[in-house]
């Protein structure tokens, strides 16, 4: 293979009609909040963990829809709950975070 | 939708094209590209058409490149442009055709911001005259080359020695056109077709006994974008448009690219090479790349130039496989002569597209 320099970059396009959603459809009936969320990023932002790790639960919610691999930032998590109080959704993100390393584990 | 509505839309999306007395600038890099396009336009235009064409040899670059790049203000190239206008109100002509997309695109850009704003307009009036001492009448009709041909494409084809057909199954040859992005995208008024409906390259492909593709990613940028091409650092995002156009018309087995931009043909032709050595894949038949043409190529090839003449053995891409579907005739061993017979010398090959 010839270096030129810089070569082609992996394409960032999701083709969702390919994408495995079985779990993250047995997360929303489990955790219906996972379907309400609409990405404001109040959770990461309120986040004490999130400043240290880069733990985030909107980068790990959106991973989830696009079925993507999740990977080990919710081991981060300290269940302080700050994200639970902050969301204008009500989404109940402590059990959210529970049942996504249940199911995802 | 009723029928009288769909041509009123239609209507809406079309432009004047005057039928004579053009005053044509040149493109800064398509002569080092593709060096026999504009002296095929003009051959057909002057000598085939017999149009009014007149070029003259002390207009200078527009300033797009440097502008797109962000190395020069708005108002130096305004200023740059409201020379060339000048040149062209001295030689006493109103209708403006460059030959570069990027250059259009500027025109149309420079003309819609003068009609907002008058007062920067009368500053660059007054700019120009301290400079040069110069004046000049705006372009009644701007115009881009292809525009032309788009507009004589029925002359071209009644004169045509070839036709866009696969001589050897008597199929029109499947054809994709790109579309330079300054053409029509900024201000779809400018161009034919506007910027949903371009139809300035499918015009002549249809005139001229081809068939378009449509694909997904038709119109999608060729890749080049000045700042992504030009900052070394970002050229692997040049290349991965362009392979994501190669990736989505592949499917459809095109026999040729046909295009109207400067950048536009050098990158999907040049890109090809670097995809093969990159990533072993090539997107023509038997290993071959997909032949890319300026429009003007393509019309040369239809009215039955040699095309060592158009100057084709100075794309990447061989271009053999589309001169034997049309049975044009040539030969392969004065390939590499030039004008004059002289030797231009035999180039490198590559060794994961096949070239000859």
């Amino acid at each position: 293979m010839t270096d030129f320099g810089f070569k082609l970059s992996k394409s960032s396009t999701i083709d969702l009609s390919r994408v495995e959603l079985d779990r993250f459809e047995e997360l929303c009936r489990q955790e219906p909040g996972a379907k309400v969320c609409i990405g404001c990023g109040s959770c990461t932002a309120s986040c004490p963990a999130g400043r240290l790790s880069g733990m985030s639960v909107r980068k790990v919610l959106l991973g989830l829809q696009r079925g993507q691999k999740v990977n080990d930032m919710l081991q981060c998590c300290m269940l302080c709950g700050k994200c639970t109080m902050v969301c204008p959704r009500g989404i109940n993100t402590r059990n959210l975070i529970l049942t996504i390393c249940r199911i995802y584990d | 939708m009723i029928l009288e509505g769909k041509q009123r839309i239609w209507s809406e999306y079309q432009k004047d094209i005057p039928d004579d007395h053009w005053y044509y600038v040149r493109s800064c890099i398509r002569q080092n590209f593709f060096p026999a396009s504009e002296r095929m336009f003009t051959h057909i235009v002057k000598d085939v058409l017999g149009k009014d064409l007149y070029e003259t040899p002390h207009h200078t670059t527009c300033g797009g490149i440097a502008y797109h790049c962000d190395t020069i203000p708005q108002e130096t190239a305004m200023t740059i442009v409201a020379r060339q206008f000048a040149l062209m109100t001295e030689a006493g002509y109103e209708n403006y055709c460059p030959s570069c997309i990027t250059s259009f695109g500027n025109y149309a850009e420079i003309l819609e911001t003068w009609r907002e704003y008058p007062e920067l307009e009368a500053r660059i009036r007054e700019d120009l005259w301290k400079a040069c001492r110069r004046e000049f009448k705006k372009p009644r009709y701007l115009a881009h080359s292809s525009d032309l041909i788009f507009h004589w494409r029925g002359e071209i084809a009644r004169l045509a020695k070839k036709r866009l057909m696969d001589v050897r199954t008597g199929q029109p040859l499947r054809i994709v056109e790109h579309i330079g992005c300054h053409y029509a995208k900024m201000f779809p008024s400018k161009g034919v077709g506007g910027a949903e409906y371009p139809y300035v390259l499918a015009g002549m492909v249809e005139s001229w006994g081809g068939q378009v593709i449509d694909y997904p990613e038709r119109r999608h940028c060729c890749g080049y974008g000045f700042r992504q091409y030009h900052v070394k650092a970002n050229r692997g995002y040049s290349l991965s448009n362009t392979y994501k156009k190669f990736e989505s018309m592949e499917p459809y087995h095109p026999d040729a690219i046909v295009t109207n931009c400067p950048g536009c043909p050098y990158f999907l032709d040049r890109w090809q090479y670097v995809i093969a050595s990159q990533t072993g894949k090539t997107y023509g038949e038997n290993g071959h790349g997909i032949p890319v043409l300026t429009y003007e190529e393509l019309a040369g090839l239809v009215l039955g130039y040699d095309p060592w003449d158009l100057g084709l053995q100075l794309h990447q891409v061989a271009v053999e496989p589309l001169l034997d579907k049309m049975g044009v005739e040539y030969d392969p061993k004065a390939k590499y002569l030039g004008l004059n017979k002289e030797d231009l010398m035999r180039p490198e090959l590559p060794t994961q597209i096949k070239c000859y």
